[in-house]
């Protein structure tokens, strides 16, 4: 499909335009919310809809550099970039240590083994003192991002963590387009085969595990600064439940999806907050069973065939 | 944008008044934006909304109503919001209720990290909240700051005046069953010095997991341990499932069970039958006074039920700010809470109230016993008053004050 880079191509330039431009349009911080979300469900699209691995605890990779990006910037007054690199390091070895545990195993029981050890992690949390328990950490400074650059600033500190989405969207579009990735796809099409044509399948079913995690960890870093403070949400069963949605709303395995269902998401939770009150939940749950329903390629999947269609073309 | 916003509202509230008779003109230009917002978060669509949640915000009503809707000659409105007892989220409105919708105060606040989120973002952006739902004693410690009251409770309250006024009244052995993280060895610890400074005397402990399914292993150690006292230092659906168990396993026929944090509406969903004999630290109850008595029944003519401690205060904590921007004669955030700190409050919730250096609205605490069904006249006619605790034994003195702003 030659023409479809054009579009994507042209997809690229849109979405950093408006990127670009949005602070001056939208709320900045309600922006670097869905920004976050966006990277996280980026992250997890990686494992899901490339690898075709169905994790249920991504939320312990988000919480754990959340948690450890807020501690180590609270109290050992390290700058908010070394911060986050410490977040996403964390949470890579994470990643790595239940990814090696994990990808043993398929379907549900993965699904159930990456809960099991998420629920683990949160109790951990709850527990251990420096992460302050149901109150969370609060008040981590934000500080300056290269020593020059005022983080305090909400326009400022946007356009930081723009770039870093965009870094960890780069990355996962490497990734997926890079030979690398074929076997991922190869893998979620049909593992047997990819046995057969002599790969080493666990340890590119691992990678993918890690990287997804890391990249799930850098989000979550980038959300204690943002926020500054993490509290327990940040590694909850619910926000496992919520990247799941984004991911399945946006369009499972396309490159916007995520991007798209997380700001729908979001959106639907922030904006909506003030306006439909205790409906919101129920919102989101009858999104959810509609999108299952009646566009199970998600927002993007759809618009994608009907582009196609449009065309005449046949599928892909 | 913000600009524009402000202007284009104040201009459509300058036409409103100059309908509405001109009168207003005097004191507008005192009020920022020309109109009082009063922002409730709260917890609509979860484990908390019944407690505060929609009552929340009726509550709420009720204060602006008692005043006319208008302070010195401004409208005030309500906006409210759902933060789904995510701190980002309910950081995330206080952010843009403060930046773009000119709020000026925001109320209630339940859920402990959503409420210091909150908080945070007050102090940052220089405007007052006042928080009613939320028992963590953060508030007022490690994370006290000039912009945020912290109204109604904390769990140094609930446990000590338990912890005390039950051994005063013959309670004088205990055994715990704690909720095993932060909350609970904290609600214990603070119970346990209440209960050694009177004479009382603690026989032991156990540690249950948070969302325990099952607790009839630590009843069982609680039965055996001989306390008259069995004090439940947990929350939620933890206190509700250990209430429910000692009630199956008739434990608390002997024994008598002292909820270190439960709510009205807790009583109202076990029903009295399980909850009989119970006792209680709560820092409001409609069927108090003739005052209680009328704000409980206005109330409950509007919420079909009775207010809690939570709900209470929203209402007398907007009262109480409307009152200190009509004595200041402005919204001015700092000028405001000055008054506020000046002022003795005295509302169908609090008498005689303070409200300290360190942010800690002081006031009266109470201990009840939850009644038997026979002794009940109907529904919400559920506590006897054993003890009333002056505001200043109940909580944490200033002088134990880890806040910073405390110059000692």
């Amino acid at each position: 499909m030659p023409n479809l880079s054009k579009v994507r191509l042209a997809g690229y330039g849109a979405l950093l335009a408006a990127g670009l431009v949005a602070p001056f349009v939208a709320y900045p911080i309600f922006l670097m919310h869905a920004l976050c979300f966006a990277l996280f469900a980026c992250a997890f699209n990686l494992l899901l809809g490339y690898t075709g691995l169905l994790s249920f605890g991504h939320a312990a990779f988000f919480g754990t550099a959340a948690y450890v990006t807020g501690h180590v910037v609270k109290t050992m007054a390290v700058p908010p970039g070394l911060g986050v690199l410490a977040g996403t390091a964390a949470a890579t070895a994470v990643g790595f240590v239940f990814g090696s545990l994990v990808i043993r195993r398929q379907g549900i029981y993965f699904a159930m083994i990456t809960l099991a050890l998420a629920q683990l992690m949160y109790f951990f949390f709850l527990q251990t003192s420096f992460t302050g328990g149901e109150d969370g950490i609060q008040g981590i400074p934000r500080g300056h991002f290269l020593w020059m650059v005022n983080l305090a600033d909400d326009r400022k500190l946007y356009y930081v963590v723009l770039a870093t989405f965009l870094f960890g969207f780069v990355v996962i579009h490497r990734t997926i387009h890079s030979p690398f990735g074929q076997v991922l796809k190869a893998i979620r099409e049909n593992e047997p085969r990819a046995v057969s044509l002599g790969y080493d399948v666990n340890k590119y079913k691992l990678l993918a595990f890690v990287i997804s995690a890391g990249l799930s960890g850098l989000a979550g870093a980038m959300y204690a600064i943002v926020f500054t403070f993490v509290t327990l949400t940040s590694s909850d069963w619910h926000t496992s439940g919520e990247v799941v949605l984004m991911t399945l709303l946006g369009g499972l395995g396309t490159v916007f999806g995520p991007i798209v269902g997380a700001f729908a998401v979001v959106t639907l939770q922030t904006q909506l907050a003030d306006k439909v009150g205790s409906l919101v939940t129920v919102i989101m749950g009858a999104m959810f069973i509609g999108c299952v329903l009646l566009f199970r390629r998600g927002i993007v999947g759809e618009a994608v065939g009907l582009y196609n269609r449009v065309l005449g073309r046949r599928p892909y | 944008m913000q600009s524009k916003l402000s202007i284009l509202i104040g201009c459509g509230l300058l036409l409103a008044n100059v309908a509405a008779g001109g009168q207003a003109k005097a004191g507008a230009g005192k009020i920022s934006d020309g109109i009082v917002k009063v922002g409730v978060i709260t917890d609509l669509s979860g484990l908390y909304s019944d407690l505060s949640g929609q009552g929340s915000i009726i509550a709420a009503q009720m204060a602006v109503n008692e005043f006319g809707g208008k302070v010195l000659g401004a409208p005030i409105q309500i906006v409210s919001a759902d933060h789904q007892n995510k701190a980002d989220i309910a950081a995330n409105k206080a952010r843009q209720w403060f930046d773009t919708q000119q709020v000026d105060v925001i109320v209630d606040g339940v859920n402990s990290a959503a409420g210091l989120a909150v908080s945070k973002v007050a102090n940052e952006k220089h405007r007052i909240f006042i928080d009613s739902g939320a028992g963590s004693t953060r508030f007022t410690n490690e994370d006290c700051n000039p912009y945020t009251i912290h109204y109604a409770y904390d769990t140094y309250a609930t446990g000590s005046v338990t912890g005390k006024a039950v051994v005063q009244h013959g309670g004088t052995t205990w055994f715990f069953i704690t909720a095993d993280y932060a909350f609970g060895k904290s609600l214990q610890q603070d119970t346990t010095t209440a209960i050694n400074g009177v004479g009382g005397k603690v026989l032991g402990s156990v540690l249950a997991p948070l969302n325990a399914p099952d607790f009839s292993s630590y009843l069982l150690q609680a039965q055996g341990s001989g306390a008259k006292v069995i004090g439940l230092a947990n929350a939620g659906g933890d206190t509700i499932n250990s209430i429910k168990a000692a009630s199956e396993f008739g434990i608390n026929k002997k024994q008598t069970l002292a909820g270190l944090l439960v709510f009205i509406t807790d009583i109202h969903a076990l029903g009295l039958q399980v909850t009989q004999g119970m006792y209680v630290a709560d820092g409001f109850y409609w069927d108090l006074n003739d005052a209680t008595r009328k704000f409980g029944k206005a109330f409950m003519a509007k919420a079909n039920k009775m207010p809690t401690m939570v709900q209470a205060a929203v209402y007398s904590s907007t009262l109480e700010y409307l009152r200190a921007v009509q004595a200041a004669g402005t919204d001015d955030a700092d000028t405001v809470m000055r008054k506020l700190k000046e002022m003795t409050l005295n509302d169908a919730f609090v008498k005689n109230g303070k409200i300290r250096a360190d942010g800690r609205m002081v006031h009266d605490f109470y201990l009840f016993q939850v009644k038997s069904p026979g002794e009940s006249k109907g529904d919400w006619d559920f506590y006897k008053l054993v003890a009333t605790v002056p505001g200043d034994q109940a909580f944490q003195p200033l002088s134990a004050s880890r806040c910073p702003m405390i110059k000692k």
